[in-house]
């Protein structure tokens, strides 16, 4: 009877999280999807065909033969959409980058650091969050601009004549990006990082490597796992990044997520949003899923 | 025969093989320390620490935790660098000589392997580091993995492996440069008993086999018994006693060692006689105790008595020889082992002896039992006195 009881208990653990990702994500994911094949139209909401319970299965049948992809074939004509795309792929991965290299060495700094104070940096490293990310993003706006506080310590001190101009270029959304989204690189990278037993590099050593040598072979293959889940939190959210590029950026500043911000809102083309949207997901999605295949089928060698 | 403390006494114990480079004088020593200090703030970890071991000596530092056996080893390796003192190894000194330059390896007490390298990546990792060409990277490898008895598992990764398994990757990762000298780091702390005693004379084989001087730490006295040429006991950043398991057992130096190596009864009293290399002395325990000693207290010094409970003697009967070496008690408890039988003697003015006896025979007709009057005794040779 017990075992019968824990059986189900572990099916019905099992069931929460796919519950999860069902409700939260495939349903609304199926929602964007069919508003994405659907056409624009003045009615409420903005698109047709709308489903209707009263009309029944076949009803539904009916309209689903109505589908078209007629936005996904706009998407592709439109250069617009191509370049917004690479565009904030393009800062996605620059911002990442710079971020690992800032957010490596202040994990491995705070890793090493006795354990005493390592609460206290892990406090500091988390501290930003108690503060509203746009209160943060709008302070950046009051110390990029040109008469910011940047700029005034930098023209006090003499070392440059007029006012550098940061704020509505995509310098600005660099700086914007890689420190909003620092901690997420550094915690992962600190905790594959601090669980790693330290005779291992001392080991290394033993058997003839340098402390770099020992660095780049034992300790930074080690810590990858944390690099990777460091990378994708700024990488993904990067990539679909809207507050940062609309307040600090400028006009000249491409970003998809912008660009969906403006088809939803300001042209109310929800059928060309919802698309723009489903090829942002099919971009960040189908290369994670090969990795983490490529991934799976590494550490399944040799067993 | 040999020589201690000038006088001339039948060997102590077994002898494992005939290998004693420390008691010839023109020997020279493979590993010295010299006067070898190692604060850590204001903990002194090593204490003006002196050492001499011989090439092809298995050497074990044995010592409770914090004695600072483990700090002598790492120094050792390049971990640590002395706070003051000297520390050379094959007639070089190591100071300033970083852990990648020394000709010295180590297995870790954590076997420390490589988790995202393959058994046999994990041996070749120090031999690629050397810059040694493939074929004779995989040809050592090969030899390695036929050593430990791993061959079949060179794909596998360290945690597809068990716990003695990974112990001789270690191992087999740990030889595979040919250091002069193999540090071990409590080598079999982490396996279970039957498995540490199976080990234990791989251990012995291997470093007979190849010829190195082994170096290990343990907190594990059977381990070093088992294994060692020598033992160094530790205690406090101090070497109490350096001697071969034998000496360390039937001839400790101090209260100290006996107490820390086996068991042993300790009968304290006043040196009444001193003379033809023999002690006698009143024990507290209410009987007199005259036994050969090469220590020659002087009459009137407190002195200890260390008697190992094997040496003593268990009998209904008096004894010849009453009233020396000789006392008369009850037995409080008996501990049968199988093997032997432990028992617990309370004589007359209170103090408990322990005196273990083999069981020889599968059975006796009339066993010793509780609460019975019996006399403990034994020879004048049986143990040591200690002077305070």
């Amino acid at each position: 009877m017990t075992k019968l009881g824990s059986a189900l208990f572990n099916r019905l653990v099992i069931i929460i999280p796919y519950a999860w990702l069902t409700i939260f994500f495939l349903a609304p994911f199926f929602i964007v999807l069919r508003i994405s094949l659907s056409e624009t139209a003045i009615a409420m909401p903005p698109y047709l065909p709308a489903f209707n319970f009263a009309d029944g299965i076949s009803g539904i049948g009916e309209k689903i033969g109505q589908f078209s992809f007629a936005n996904y074939v706009f998407l592709a004509g439109d250069a617009l959409y191509m370049n917004a795309y690479i565009s904030s792929l393009k800062i996605a991965v620059i911002s990442t980058v710079v971020c690992l290299l800032i957010a490596y060495p202040v994990a491995y700094g705070m890793a090493k650091a006795p354990s005493t104070i390592r609460p206290t940096l892990l406090m500091l490293v988390i501290l930003p969050f108690w503060t509203s990310f746009l209160i943060r993003v709008y302070a950046w706006i009051a110390i990029l601009k040109p008469e910011g506080l940047l700029n005034q310590l930098l023209m006090t001190l003499g070392l440059i004549d007029e006012p550098l101009i940061i704020l509505n270029t995509n310098w600005a959304i660099y700086i914007g990006i890689v420190y909003s989204y620092l901690p997420f690189m550094v915690l992962p990278i600190y905790s594959s990082l601090e669980k790693m037993d330290l005779s291992l590099t001392e080991a290394a050593q033993d058997l003839g490597c340098t402390p770099i040598r020992a660095f780049w072979r034992i300790t930074f293959p080690l810590s990858m796992p944390g690099v990777i889940a460091g990378c994708m939190l700024v990488f993904i959210p990067a990539v679909g990044e809207f507050v940062i590029p609309d307040l600090l950026g400028g006009s000249e500043t491409l970003m998809i997520g912008k660009t969906l911000w403006n088809e939803f809102n300001a042209n109310r083309d929800w059928p060309v949003s919802a698309a723009v949207a489903t090829i942002l997901l099919l971009i960040l999605v189908v290369p994670i899923m090969f990795f983490q295949h490529a991934q799976a089928k590494a550490d399944g060698e040799g067993r | 025969m040999r020589v201690i403390r000038g006088e001339t006494m039948k060997s102590l114990g077994s002898i494992r093989r005939s290998f004693a480079p420390w008691a010839d004088p023109t020997s020279v020593p493979f590993i010295v320390f010299r006067n070898v200090t190692k604060r850590f703030g204001d903990f002194v970890a090593v204490d003006d620490l002196s050492l001499n071991i011989y090439p092809r000596e298995f050497f074990a530092l044995l010592g409770a935790s914090g004695c600072g056996k483990s700090t002598l080893l790492r120094m050792l390796a390049g971990f640590e660098q002395p706070t003051s003192g000297e520390i050379i190894l094959d007639g070089q000194s190591l100071a300033g000589i970083p852990p990648y330059r020394r000709p010295v390896n180590m297995m870790f007490q954590s076997y420390a392997l490589f988790p995202h390298m393959t058994v046999e990546k994990n041996i070749a990792f120090g031999l690629k580091q050397d810059g040694m060409p493939k074929a004779d990277i995989a040809a050592r490898v090969e030899q390695m993995l036929k050593l430990v008895k791993l061959d079949k598992f060179a794909k596998r990764k360290p945690h597809q492996l068990s716990g003695g398994q990974r112990q001789r990757v270690a191992l087999a990762r740990s030889l595979a440069k040919r250091p002069k000298v193999l540090l071990l780091d409590e080598p079999l702390g982490a396996l279970d008993k039957k498995l540490r005693e199976e080990t234990q004379f791989e251990l012995m084989d291997l470093q007979q086999q190849l010829g190195l001087t082994f170096v290990v730490v343990t907190h594990d006295q059977e381990e070093a018994m088992t294994m060692a040429d020598r033992i160094a006991v530790m205690a406090h950043g101090k070497v109490v006693q350096v001697a071969t398991p034998a000496e360390i057992y039937e001839a400790p130096n101090s209260r100290f060692v006996a107490d820390f190596i086996g068991d042993v009864n300790i009968f304290d009293g006043t040196v009444s006689s001193a003379d033809n290399g023999r002690v006698q002395i009143e024990t507290e325990a209410g009987f007199a105790v005259r036994v050969v000693s090469a220590e020659q207290p002087a009459p009137g010094a407190k002195a200890g008595f260390a008697v190992r409970p094997e040496k003593i003697r268990v009998s209904r009967d008096q004894p010849a020889g009453v009233p020396l070496n000789a006392a008369q008690g009850e037995i409080w408890d008996i501990g049968y082992l199988g093997d032997m039988t432990v028992f617990h003697v309370k004589l007359k003015s209170g103090k408990v002896v322990k005196a273990s006896s083999l069981n020889a025979v599968r059975a006796v007709e009339d066993p010793i039992g509780y609460d019975q009057e019996v006399w403990i005794s034994f020879d004048e040779n049986a143990g040591v006195v200690l002077k305070d």
